[in-house]
């Protein structure tokens, strides 16, 4: 079965300067991805290629196998069936609520328009605001009602650009949440747009991540917090630092921490120099140890407090650790590893 | 790039790439209306006629130095009125000055010809002031001197009083932008409000004013009912007087291109002076300076320099006309009224329709391929509002001419039809002329308005399967539709008082109201000349009250009632 949706080899350029290298990336019917980075990093702009309102410099976006981008020809973003959500809503001022989501639909038979209409309310759970404007509602409001707007109807694939980057920080993961279950409910094909890492577990069944216009990774939330391909992607997901060590043989790799257990990917000879991932919940405090990092900071956390740790050598690392331990800084603690997999990168 | 061409060629299902119909029609657009223009232009180069060289012999002089004196004097004038009034209104309190704020307006609505007839009919031989001097003192013929009014300083007189809005709105912006932080450290450091104003605020306002200025000069630059009236030879009345007076409109278009630089010089002047404003803006801080508490003569000084120009540039004319106008009731309640009236109702309607269709096409085209070429062609589109009314009337009067005589001419020789004046000499002309005029003041409000709207508005409509034409009918015109009736009507209102290219191209027999007024004065019967004048004034306030309105709404922090 051809996935609905593939991007193929593409590169999207502003003038001469490409934005967007080298693209591949398929979705399933059904899934939602989601295309993850730091601001500038390209991802609107292939979120914008998908769309139709950007041309491709080089390769090829498929939908459904039907060819819509390449480079010399954008088939227009009105004929692709795909609908938007925007980061700043773009509710049309002039129009009611009823009216915005009707906007779509504008073809069917007046019946079948406003039972849709009715169905799209109820969905988002706003079932008595068809006659209000846009000006009047809340921004959580209005983003449902720009959800409903674009599902209403029934585009192939939806994208999502950013759509909670107006929101209050706390209400952001609740909405993404939320907004999961309609487009899970509605069998919605998507790809949401954010700099947000939380938003992208929250929601996406598939997250890429994205840097300079690669997509460097493209796998689910749990691989790439554990089994990060890149550099980048360790570095950018979850918290983490690189400390140097040596492979002694196909399962284990000696650091200053001591000798850590894991598989060692083909490739990496024995007495290689490598780098290896340290997450704050990889290290544990121990009296006993006789492993010890100097506290440099400390974060509360509530349950626990993040530390920074300076090693003998001067490397950092980080440590999840029980708040009922207070340790104040500059003090030194011991450490004892509790590594599950082990994540290398050559040097 | 080669690469995309063998692509589509191996796929023929894939459609091409339509022909782009918004640049072709934006470009092919901008072109016609900038053509009046370049046939202007062109004609500097062109070898000079016998008539142009008894002119560069004879008159040519004259009408550049009077044209450089009337600038001059209007230039001095505006400043020293429209300055002052800015400052007095932005940076003082005393009583009324709210109402002085928008009242100091009123004189744009007062057409430069009409303030100029009025003031002859007030103070000429006949005119109630000398009557009143004469029976006072009973002098007769001669026995006195009273300034003559229909002189050189007569005009710059009469055009300073309703050019200075144009000083005292940018000048006044400039005040009110200033931030709070520079006059008041100004005031910090002891200066009080005189060398505050000399040594801050109006080093500051500079480019605002020169900006100001330059749009007076052009204004100057470009009347013809005043200096015609007045009887002085300028640019504009010797253009009139080359090609009606001597037949020779080659001669009319080189002098028309001769004016044409000069108004290109002011161009470059505000061009440049625009530029140089945005360095001027000190700091984003915009809350409401506290003003000066004016007392005792200051207040009534403050209250005689904004008093002064309302009264002479709008009240007293306003008064004197409409007393014409009630004197004179069974003279012009009939249908030859109804008549000026409906011709000047319906032509400036059509051009008003017509100019803002022509802007939303170009901004709208623009925002949906913004490209280099097309940003060049909606700037050249709207050029003309700079350039004289004659100057229009010249370029479109003579391509309009010879492609009438060549389709004449060839209809004669190959069917024997004479298709006669298809263009020149009909409403056609009349009507192309006050696009290319008025362009610009429609551009400018649609493409503020335009670029109001976010671009994801465009995206939304589009994702939602609407085709960018539909998305301009469904999308921005309902969002802007207060912005595109206010752009009627400001078209509406300036062909309405529009006069030189009106005189020129009108077909034979057709009057409108500016022309009707115009021909009554000019033959001494100002008295009947009231009724119409004062339909154009009124008109004219409208754009006034618009003005005033979007001054106030755009500046939330400041003054809320303006």
């Amino acid at each position: 079965m051809t996935p609905l949706l593939e991007v193929d080899n593409v590169d999207v350029a502003y003038g001469s300067t490409a934005v967007v290298h080298q693209v591949n990336l398929e979705l399933r019917k059904g899934l939602i991805g989601c295309l993850l980075g730091p601001s500038g990093c390209g991802k609107t702009t292939l979120l914008r290629a998908i769309a139709g309102f950007e041309p491709v410099a080089a390769g090829e976006i498929r939908l459904n196998g039907e060819p819509v981008s390449r480079p010399g020809w954008t088939t227009p973003p009105e004929r692709r069936q795909v609908g938007m959500v925007f980061q700043d809503f773009a509710l049309f001022p002039h129009l009611n609520v009823a009216e915005n989501i009707a906007f779509g639909i504008r073809h069917l038979p007046a019946r079948d328009r406003d039972t849709r209409v009715r169905e799209l309310l109820e969905l988002v759970g706003l079932p008595s605001y068809g006659r209000s404007y846009p000006h009047a509602l809340s921004g959580g409001q209005q983003q449902r009602i720009a959800l409903a707007r674009a599902m209403a109807p029934r585009p192939r694939l939806l994208l999502l650009d950013e759509p909670f980057s107006s929101m209050d920080v706390e209400l952001r993961e609740d909405l993404a949440r939320e907004v999961r279950r309609i487009l899970k409910q509605e069998q919605i094909t998507a790809i949401l747009v954010t700099h947000d890492q939380m938003e992208a577990f929250a929601m996406a069944d598939r997250i890429g991540v994205v840097n300079a216009g690669r997509i460097l990774q493209w796998d689910t939330a749990y691989n790439l917090y554990h089994r990060p391909a890149e550099r980048f992607v360790a570095d950018f997901i979850g918290q983490g630092k690189l400390l140097p060590g040596t492979v002694l043989n196909d399962h284990q790799v000696e650091t200053e921490l001591g000798i850590i257990t894991g598989l060692v990917p083909e490739g990496c000879g024995v007495g290689a120099p490598v780098d290896v991932l340290v997450r704050p919940d990889d290290i544990r405090p121990d009296d006993q140890s006789h492993i010890s990092g100097e506290v440099l900071d400390k974060a509360f956390r509530g349950a626990s407090f993040l530390y920074t740790l300076r090693l003998a050598s001067g490397g950092k690392v980080l440590c999840f650790a029980p708040s009922h331990d207070n340790f104040a800084v500059g003090e030194r603690i011991g450490l004892k590893l509790a590594f599950n997999h082990l994540v290398i990168f050559p040097r | 790039m080669n690469q995309a061409v063998i692509h589509v060629e191996h796929d023929p299902a894939l459609p091409r790439r339509p022909l782009d119909a918004w640049k072709a029609g934006l470009v092919l657009v901008a072109l016609i209306l900038a053509l009046p223009v370049l046939v202007v232009f062109a004609h500097l180069f062109l070898p000079a006629t016998d008539v142009w060289q008894h002119m560069r012999e004879t008159v040519l002089r004259d009408y550049v130095v009077n044209s450089l004196l009337l600038m001059l004097g209007v230039g001095v004038g505006v400043l020293l009125i429209g300055i002052p009034a800015a400052w007095l209104v932005s940076l003082c309190e005393f009583p009324g000055r709210r109402l002085f704020q928008w009242a100091l307006l009123l004189p744009l609505a007062m057409p430069a010809y009409i303030i100029a007839y009025t003031y002859t009919g007030m103070l000429d031989f006949p005119g109630p002031v000398q009557t009143q001097l004469r029976e006072w003192f009973g002098w007769g013929y001669g026995d006195y001197w009273f300034p003559e009014i229909r002189s050189l300083g007569g005009a710059m007189v009469m055009l300073s009083l309703v050019l200075y809005p144009y000083v005292y709105l940018l000048a006044r912006a400039a005040f009110l932008e200033q931030s709070v932080c520079v006059l008041e450290v100004s005031r910090t450091l002891g200066n009080g409000p005189w060398a505050g104003f000399m040594r801050v605020a109006l080093p500051l306002a500079r480019p605002a004013i020169i900006t100001g200025l330059s749009l007076a000069l052009m204004e100057t630059l470009a009347d013809y009912g005043t200096v015609a009236y007045f009887g002085i030879p300028t640019f504009t009345t010797g253009i009139f007087r080359t090609w009606f007076g001597m037949g020779d409109p080659g001669a009319a278009a080189q002098l028309a291109g001769v004016l044409m630089t000069f108004v290109f010089v002011l161009i470059v002047l505000e061009r440049w002076s625009r530029r140089r404003a945005r360095f001027h803006h000190t700091s984003s801080r915009y809350t409401q300076l506290p003003r000066y508490h004016l007392k005792g003569w200051r207040r009534a000084a403050a209250l005689f320099v904004c008093i002064l120009p309302v009264a002479l540039g709008f009240l007293l004319p306003a008064t004197q006309l409409t007393v014409w106008a009630v004197g004179t009731t069974d003279e012009w309640m009939n249908t030859e009224f109804l008549r000026l009236t409906w011709n000047s109702l319906s032509l400036a309607a059509i051009a008003a329709l017509l100019a803002v269709a022509l802007a939303l096409f170009m901004a709208y085209g623009q925002r949906l391929r913004p490209s280099w070429t097309n940003a060049v062609a909606v700037r050249v589109a709207g050029m003309g509002y700079a350039i004289p009314g004659t100057v229009i009337a010249v370029g479109v009067m003579l391509p309009f001419a010879w492609l009438d005589n060549t389709v004449d001419g060839w209809m004669r020789a190959s069917f024997g039809i004479s298709t006669g004046l298809l263009l020149s000499g009909t409403l056609v002309a009349l009507i192309f002329a006050y696009c290319v005029r008025f362009l610009a003041v429609s551009l400018q409000t649609v493409e503020a308005a335009l670029g109001k709207i976010k671009p994801s508005m465009d995206d939304a409509a589009r994702s939602l399967g609407m085709p960018p034409n539909r998305v301009l009918r469904h999308v921005h015109m309902p969002i802007m539709r207060g912005s595109l009736l206010t752009a009627l009507l400001l078209v509406f209102v300036d062909v309405l008082k529009e006069l030189p290219a009106t005189l020129i191209l009108r077909p034979f027999n057709f009057n409108t109201l500016a022309v009707r007024t115009f021909e009554l004065a000019s033959d001494e019967r100002l008295a009947d000349a009231a009724s119409a004048a004062l339909a154009i004034v009124i008109a004219g306030i409208i754009p006034v009250i618009l003005l005033s309105r979007t001054i106030s709404r755009s500046r939330p922090g400041h003054d809320t009632a303006a």
